[in-house]
Parts: C-alpha cells; sequence; structure tokens
C-alpha cells in the first residue's frame, strides 16, 4: 500500500492504494466520488473523465499514486455549493444534452477542458474533439448544440427543440 | 397550472440535475457494508465440453469466499424463453435449457461455467485465473447456412440447430406464391442486417442481498424491468417466492433492448448471498459486455416484391434466417416472428404477403430485442427492395411509394400481414418530407459535390411499427408466455403532493418529467408537485417495464385511468365538503366547484378531507386517496414517418459522409417534444451506426474479433451530422386515452435503408451500377463495390 494525499475539488484527501490502483476506482471505491463512471476497459469511453492538474484525463487510465500531489477537479465539484449549475451543465439541461446520464459527467468534463483552450469552437471542433467521449442515446445532436451555447455561441440555427 | 409543464411543454427534465452533477445512483454505485465480488470464469472456445472443473487452488487463494460451477444449479430451473412459437408444421419449437452456470457444455466465447466470490473484486479475479477447467474443444457453429446444413449440434440433445421454421401467413402462402408466378415484374434482394451490440454506456451489474432472519433477497440490478425480472427469476429459475424477493433497478445507463432480459449473473448473485450471507455485487468490464449481453438483429434475407405493369404492389414474400445464438434470451424467438413477420406490409395496400423465418442456433452469444426488435429489419428489407424496384422500372422512388400507400381514408386498415393498423396519414409525411429536407434543392447541391469531384446521393425511406406492445389477448394467442399491460398508483398524500408509482421504468427516456405532466394536466395542478416512483418491486405495482417505445403508450395510459379514478372519488368528497349532490361538481383547474354558485374548494383541501376524514361519510366513501390502475392495450400503436438523407461520396477512397438526414415521424400526440426529438436523434444515431459504422464479427472458431471499442465501431461525434426533425403531421392513437403512439424506436428503425438508399443513389450517380451492398457502408465495401461494377 502506498499513501497518496491529493487536492480534489478543492479539499485536500489522503488514502492508502495499491500500486496498481486505478484514480477512477479510488474516486469511487475509496472516496465514493461515483459521479466518476468506468464505462470500458480500453481508454475509449471517456465516462470517468476528470481534471488532474487542470488537465481532462481519463482516470481509468491513470494510477492513483500519479495523482499523488496532484488538484483533481471531478464531476462533483462543478456546481456552486448552493447547488446553481455551471454554465456547462446549465446548457446540457437547456438543450437537453443528456439522456440515461451515464456518459455526461465525463461530457461535462471533456466540455470544461475544451472551453478552456479553446472558448469559441466551430461545430467541427466540438465533434472532433468529442471523439474520446462515447453517448449511445442522445446521437450526439444535443450534446454538441450545448457547448456550442455553452460558449456563448448562437444556436438558434441548430434545429430545435 | 398547469400552463406551462402540462401536455405539449417542452420541459426541461428533472433528472438532469443529479445526472450533472454526479449525484446519479446507478448500480454499482451502490456499496453495502460486507459487500463481497462475484466474478465469472467464462470459456475461451465457442462449443467444447467441460470434463473437469478443478477449483481447489482457486478456494485456496487469498479472499475467496466461495465457488460456483454448473453443478451447484443442476436442481433449479433455466431461464426461459417467453415465447413459444410453433412451426410451420403445427410442431413447437425447441427450447434447450439456458442454466445459471454452464454445466456439461459451453456453447460460445463468454459462457460462463464457474463464479468465484471473493472479499474483493481483485481477489475475485485472481481465483479465477486458478480455476483448472479441461475443456475440450469442438469445432464451432457459427455461419446459419452451415448450421442447419451439418450434423455439428449447439445443443445434441435437440439433434438440429434450427429451433423452429415459422410462416406467417401460411394461409397466405399460396395465393403470395401465386401473385408473385403471375406478375408482370418481380424484384429480388438477398441482403445482411448485421448483427449488432446494443453497448449501452452503462455495463450490465448486480448486487443481491439476503436477509436470513425474514429468508428474503433483495436484488439491485440493471434492469429495464425490474417486474418481469422478479417473474422470471421467481417463476422459473430460483423458485424464490415473489414476496421473497425484491427487485431494484436504480438509475439505469442505457439499455436498448439488453436489459429486459433475466441474465445468468442475477441469480448467481442471489444464491451466494444466501450461501454467504453477505451482499454480492457482479459488474460487468466491457469485454464480458461484448461477449455476454444479448445481441441484435442478425437476419440473412431473400425478399420479392411483385408488381403490376403501373407499378402497384402485387406481393411481398420473404425467407429469413435469423440467429438465435446459442441459447433462447428471453424474448428472441418473438423478435424475428411477431415484431418483424407483422411488419412485412409495411405503409402498403400490398394484398399478399408471406413470410418464412427459419431461428438458428449457432456457438455464438444470444441474440435478442435490440431497439426496434424485428421492426428495422421488417423495414430494411421492405424499403431497400421497394428502391430496387424503382430503379429496374425507371419510376422514382417517392412516387412509387405514393402510389401504394395507404390513403388516409382507409382506416382502419387490415394489413395483408395480420395486423390493424388504427391511424396514419403517409402522404402527409412524405409531403412534409420533401419541405423540410429541401428536396427542390438536391440537383444544386449534387452539382456542388461534383464539382469537389465527390458524389451525392439522396436515399429515402418510409416505415411503419408496431409499439405500445401489446395487447395481452393477441400475444397470447401469438405464444407469449406473459401479459403485456402496465399498471400505475396514484397517491395523493395528505398536504396535496403526489406520488405517481408506475411499472415502466426509465433507462434515459425521462419519465419522472413527463410522466407527471400527463397527471398535472388532468388535475391542473403544479407538475413538481407530483413524484414518480419506479424500478423498485416492493413500491410499485407489477407492470412489464420498458422497451418496445410502450412506456407512454401503455403505462402512461394506466396513469390516465388510475388519475380519473382519483377525480371521481375527489368529486364525492368535494360533494359531501360542498354539501352538493356529486352530479353538481364540476373540475376545473385544480378546484371543485358547485354548477351556478360561487362555493368550490381546491384539489388540495379535498386531499386533506381524504386524510383528516373529520364529519366524512364514511358509510358512503372511504378515507384516503389513492388509486390504482392496469392498463391494457386493445392493439398495437402505428408510428410511421418518412425519412431522406443526402450522402457525399468519395469515388477515390469510398468514404461516405452523411451531410443531411430529415426525419418526419408520426407519434400521434406529443406529450413533451423536447423528448421525444431526443429520442428521435438517438435512434437515428444507432441506425446510421448501423448502416455505416458497426458490426458484429465472429471468426469461423466462433471467436469474437469485435470485443471492445477498439474493434466495433461505435459512433461518435464526429460521425454524425445535425438531424432535422418534424413531428407535426401526427394522427392520434385511436385507441388509448392520450392518442399517443411512441417514439423511441423510430430512429432506429427509419435510418438504415435511407442510408444505404442513399449511397446506392450516389454510386449510380456517378455511372456504376451498383444495386446492392450490404451494412455497414465502409469506405472498403464501398470502393470494392465501385471497382467491380
Amino acid at each position: 500500500m502506498t499513501k497518496v494525499t491529493m487536492t480534489i475539488n478543492g479539499k485536500s484527501v489522503a488514502g492508502d492504494v495499491e500500486g496498481n490502483t486505478l484514480l477512477a476506482s479510488f474516486l469511487r471505491d475509496d472516496l465514493h466520488l461515483t459521479g466518476t463512471h468506468i464505462g470500458c476497459d480500453t481508454s475509449q469511453c471517456g465516462a470517468c473523465v476528470v481534471h488532474v492538474d487542470g488537465r481532462a484525463v481519463k482516470s481509468c487510465t491513470m494510477f492513483a499514486t500519479e495523482a499523488n500531489g496532484a488538484e483533481v477537479a471531478t464531476i462533483e465539484g462543478q456546481a456552486a455549493a448552493d447547488g446553481t449549475l455551471n454554465v456547462i451543465q446549465q446548457a446540457f439541461q437547456d438543450h437537453h444534452g443528456l439522456q440515461c446520464g451515464f456518459c455526461t459527467p465525463g461530457m461535462v468534463m471533456s466540455t470544461a477542458a475544451l472551453l478552456k483552450d479553446n472558448p469559441k469552437p466551430t461545430v467541427t471542433e466540438v465533434r472532433t474533439y468529442l471523439e474520446g467521449n462515447i453517448c449511445r442515446c442522445t446521437g450526439y445532436h444535443n450534446i454538441v448544440k450545448a457547448i456550442m451555447a455553452a460558449s456563448g455561441q448562437d444556436v438558434s440555427a441548430i434545429a430545435a427543440e | 397550472m398547469p400552463k406551462d409543464g402540462g401536455i405539449g411543454a417542452a420541459t426541461l427534465r428533472r433528472e438532469d440535475v443529479r445526472f450533472l452533477t454526479g449525484a446519479g445512483q446507478y448500480c454499482d454505485d451502490i456499496k453495502v457494508f460486507g459487500q463481497a465480488s462475484a466474478m465469472f470464469a467464462r470459456s475461451n472456445v465457442a462449443n467444447g465440453v467441460i470434463k473437469s472443473i478443478d477449483t481447489t487452488a482457486a478456494a485456496a487463494m487469498p479472499g475467496v469466499l466461495a465457488i460456483f460451477t454448473g453443478e451447484d444449479f443442476v436442481e433449479v430451473g433455466g431461464n426461459p424463453a417467453g415465447w413459444l412459437i410453433n412451426s410451420r408444421d403445427g410442431t413447437p419449437m425447441h427450447e434447450p435449457k439456458r442454466p445459471v452456470l454452464a454445466h456439461g457444455k459451453v456453447r460460445h466465447v463468454g459462457d460462463a461455467y464457474a463464479a468465484v466470490i471473493a472479499e474483493t473484486p481483485e481477489q475475485a479475479k485472481n481465483a479465477i485465473e486458478a480455476i483448472e477447467a479441461d475443456i475440450e474443444e469442438l469445432p464451432a457453429v457459427v455461419n446459419m447456412k452451415d448450421a442447419l446444413s451439418g450434423s455439428n449440434y449447439v445443443h445434441d440433445e435437440i439433434g438440429t440447430n434450427q429451433c423452429f421454421d415459422w410462416g406467417w401467413i401460411e394461409d397466405n402462402r399460396d395465393a403470395t406464391d401465386a401473385a408473385i408466378k403471375g406478375a408482370h415484374h418481380v424484384t429480388t434482394l438477398e441482403l445482411v442486417n448485421n448483427r449488432l451490440v446494443p453497448n449501452a454506456m452503462e455495463p450490465r451489474c448486480s448486487m443481491a442481498q439476503y436477509n436470513r432472519a425474514n429468508d428474503e433477497y433483495i436484488l439491485h440490478t440493471t434492469s429495464q424491468n425490474p417486474h418481469l425480472t422478479r417473474l422470471l427469476i421467481s417463476a422459473f429459475v430460483l423458485g424464490i417466492p415473489e414476496n421473497k424477493l425484491t427487485v431494484i433497478a436504480p438509475d439505469v445507463g442505457g439499455g436498448f433492448g439488453s436489459k429486459i432480459y433475466h441474465y445468468g449473473e442475477e441469480a448467481l448473485v442471489l444464491a451466494a448471498a444466501k450461501k454467504l450471507n453477505r451482499p454480492v455485487k457482479w459488474t460487468a468490464d466491457r469485454s464480458e459486455a461484448f461477449l455476454t449481453d444479448a445481441h441484435g438483429r442478425d437476419h440473412v434475407t431473400k425478399i420479392e416484391l411483385a408488381m403490376d405493369a403501373e407499378g402497384n404492389f402485387l406481393a411481398f414474400r420473404t425467407e429469413t434466417l435469423a440467429n438465435v445464438g446459442a441459447y433462447l434470451s428471453n424474448f428472441s424467438t418473438a423478435t424475428p416472428t411477431f415484431l418483424h413477420g407483422t411488419l412485412m406490409a409495411g405503409n402498403y395496400t400490398v394484398p399478399n404477403v408471406y413470410v418464412n423465418v427459419k431461428t438458428v442456433f449457432t456457438n455464438t452469444a444470444p441474440v435478442d430485442a435490440y431497439r426496434g426488435a424485428g421492426r428495422p429489419e421488417a423495414t430494411y428489407s421492405l424499403e431497400r427492395v421497394i428502391d430496387m424496384a424503382a430503379r429496374e422500372i425507371r419510376m422514382d422512388p417517392v412516387e412509387l411509394r405514393r402510389k401504394n400507400f395507404i390513403k388516409p381514408d382507409q382506416y382502419p386498415f387490415a394489413s395483408a400481414a395480420g395486423l390493424e393498423y388504427d391511424s396514419g396519414n403517409y402522404d402527409a409525411l412524405m409531403d412534409k418530407m420533401e419541405v423540410v429536407a429541401d428536396k427542390k434543392g438536391f440537383e444544386a447541391r449534387r452539382a456542388e459535390s461534383e464539382s469537389k469531384g465527390l458524389l451525392r446521393g439522396f436515399g429515402v425511406n418510409a416505415y411503419i411499427e408496431a409499439c405500445g406492445i401489446a395487447p395481452s389477448n393477441l400475444v397470447g394467442i401469438l405464444g407469449s408466455r406473459v401479459g403485456l399491460y402496465d399498471a400505475a398508483t396514484v397517491r395523493v398524500n395528505a398536504t396535496g403532493s403526489l406520488s405517481v408509482m408506475v411499472g415502466a421504468h426509465s433507462h434515459g427516456q425521462g419519465h419522472e418529467t413527463a410522466f407527471p405532466q400527463v397527471v398535472a394536466e388532468m388535475l391542473g395542478i403544479d407538475p413538481m408537485s407530483i413524484d414518480i416512483v419506479h424500478g423498485d418491486t416492493s413500491k410499485i405495482p407489477f407492470g412489464m417495464g420498458t422497451y418496445g417505445s410502450r412506456s407512454l403508450a401503455v403505462c402512461g395510459s394506466a396513469v390516465v385511468r388510475a388519475t380519473e379514478k382519483i377525480i371521481n372519488k375527489a368529486k364525492k368528497i368535494a360533494a359531501h365538503m360542498l354539501e352538493a349532490s356529486e352530479g353538481d361538481i364540476a373540475f376545473n383547474d385544480g378546484a371543485f366547484s358547485v354548477a351556478g354558485t360561487d362555493k368550490s374548494v381546491s384539489f388540495g383541501e379535498v386531499a386533506f378531507k381524504a386524510y383528516v376524514p373529520h364529519e366524512f361519510p364514511l358509510e358512503d366513501i372511504e378515507p384516503g386517496l389513492e388509486e390504482t390502475a392496469f392498463y391494457d392495450p386493445a392493439n398495437f400503436t402505428y408510428p410511421s414517418g418518412a425519412y431522406c438523407c443526402e450522402v457525399e461520396l468519395d469515388p477515390e477512397t469510398g468514404k461516405v459522409r452523411v451531410d443531411r438526414f430529415a426525419a418526419v415521424d408520426d407519434f400521434g400526440n406529443i406529450v413533451n417534444p423536447m423528448i421525444v426529438t431526443g429520442q428521435v436523434h438517438g435512434g437515428l444515431g444507432q441506425g446510421i451506426g448501423q448502416a455505416m459504422l458497426e458490426n458484429t464479427t465472429y471468426d469461423e472458431n466462433g471467436q469474437l474479433l469485435s470485443a471492445s471499442y477498439m474493434d466495433y465501431t461505435m459512433p461518435r461525434a464526429d460521425d454524425l451530422p445535425f438531424y432535422t426533425v418534424d413531428h407535426s403531421q401526427g394522427t392520434p392513437c385511436t385507441h388509448n386515452p392520450l392518442g399517443v403512439k411512441g417514439c423511441g424506436e423510430a430512429g432506429a428503425i427509419g435510418s438504415p435503408p435511407t442510408i444505404v438508399n442513399a449511397v446506392i443513389d450516389a454510386m449510380q450517380s456517378g455511372g456504376k451500377n451498383v444495386t446492392h451492398i450490404d451494412m455497414p457502408v465502409t469506405p472498403h465495401r464501398v470502393w470494392s463495390a465501385m471497382q467491380n461494377a
């Protein structure tokens, strides 16, 4: 067992982990932060995306020990303390960018990383960026629309409802 | 109220808040004290005899609590087929036992023959590696035609790989043959409906708890229908009385059919929890999901369309081989038969239809209903052969369809495939499609594509489906072992809020938002004062769950009936409170009033009186305000639509891109247009995925080559276009109280032929006489077809 400490959503946490414990498992099983989901074994689906030191990371591909000392942000820390959704979360709700919700935490975290680097992406840039996040429910239409809206761009030309 | 939250409002989904903040509770998120982990030893050969299983070393591994093999379940029942289908000659189908764990033989890669329970998942996984299983590999049966011609049987005791040979409708066979024989023109097409893996993003998971003091079990599991799962476990598999078994499906991360069925892992964790007197959980990884979730489609079909000299349809005749895999999953026998053959008249006045389906056992994973379930296969066959026929007789494909459409004044219409369509207007859908898709602008767009060296194709399709599954009387005649009603309990609480317990169970469809819209509309109250309770058999009435686009049409109708009972009783209470006769009480906008007076009481006041029944006429009215209704539909519902798309094809590489897609659907009345549109989007994503990207590939030894997201091409955001969706042409269902038809499967049904028709049109426009290409239309296939044309 190895002792790790990190800051998660602004809170300092510590834990004892095996060398092969994945960051996703540490979050889910040890810290009960079950908003980070595991949807595949091959780092393809993106349901487990979190931010480590400001960068989007697939937490099923990173050992917990590799995040030792890091600042980690998960879906649980995205809304305000009073529960108010952030701009990305609110855009996903406003534009029906989620259905079963399983891929949603990863989608929100990937979107946050995208918009940090590219505040006004084109539709093509959004679609290309999302190739590491699989959604089986929405056909992506409303996810792309929500991301364009979250970036402050006009989405009225994208088919409504 | 509910001015902005009732029927027809695009209300934002209330469930989104928990999903967006990481507060959703999916099965694997639930962890209880003392929980142990289950893992399965799965066959790595497709067909083999289990000679011996030595668990000695595994049992001695750290943390191991118990090991199970097939031997432990010899005395219990098997997982049954839900529909019993007879062959054409009247003989019953073959239903081999599907045990909890394989016993004697393994029959597909992934077939579980042992399970380890350990303190942690890692310990269980390590112990699985230490099980010494001597499994003698046998040649595998993979290809359906080989399976029917050879003497290597998936189930030796049956002595054939044919489960049944079904004819629909057998009495129509001779007339159909004669119509084809005497026809002016017959178009014949052989095609493959490619095998798919549903791929809900949440892998399956089951966690069982056992209370020895009461001999009671609780099973948390990933299910679209917790009561159906409980029924199967209780009545067929383990024999646990229903009153001792609670099944809870918490938030479910997609299903698309794959979570309808009961799977052996659920029975295993229940048995293990009892044996160890500890909670036991199993969570699939993605590889297990590929190997063991019920797959979809996998038909090989020959279809013939006979026409007269004017292009009037005279007959459709099909022969289909349908793969059921190694065992019969719960709905696997209904999917290629009553959900497929009955739709083989499409939207057309064709007088003769005959469908023959042979279902085939192979050494592959079980195949069952996947979004659309049989109806995509029917639509694909019909709408491909119609396009091919139009090309052969040089008629516009839209005109050929219109010529044969059932007309609005012909309803109710008895189709040649045995269904009675209640309503529809296929010409209006086609008209609207041509407008929203800007069909007139196609030639200009084609010219622009060609100026870039690309080919552009236009593809069209009309579909009908049978949803709102299903009338119990009818399905009983057809072989169903269950009824297919649904149920709802409306409980008005003392302070006027409502809890509505429903048998349907959302796995992404937004029931928590849409069902309250219906109740709020009827009661004239704030929808936010109404909450849905679902997914827990200890709380909800016995309903059959969510699949077959049935939740609103069937369970929603039960909600309406229960709410009507609430209103009737509340009127009695109001009459007493207002000292009027019941016949004089009117109910409007959430208030009961006496006609012709200014006397009224609110719905909330009536609710309070029901639970605080002081000065209450107990001799006439019981206290309380809670009603249950079961609703069994009188008929299927018949959503229909007209779809079109435009593709751009690069003749140098064979790469196809979907540029535009328009879907115009008739779903009858709409409760929440935002949710309905989202359902269409999702169906389109899966249908376009089938047409362009997805394929499940077994090699000749029965090894699954496409068992991960590295190998099975899931549609990504950059594979798909924006869609134009319209549902303005609805014709209400005539036989359910909401006039709704169901919308969940339409997109997956209507889109595959649309895409393939467009790809063929593009190739034709490039001077290549390609008349057929199988799905998925990969660049390799397209390029090869063009080279060979």
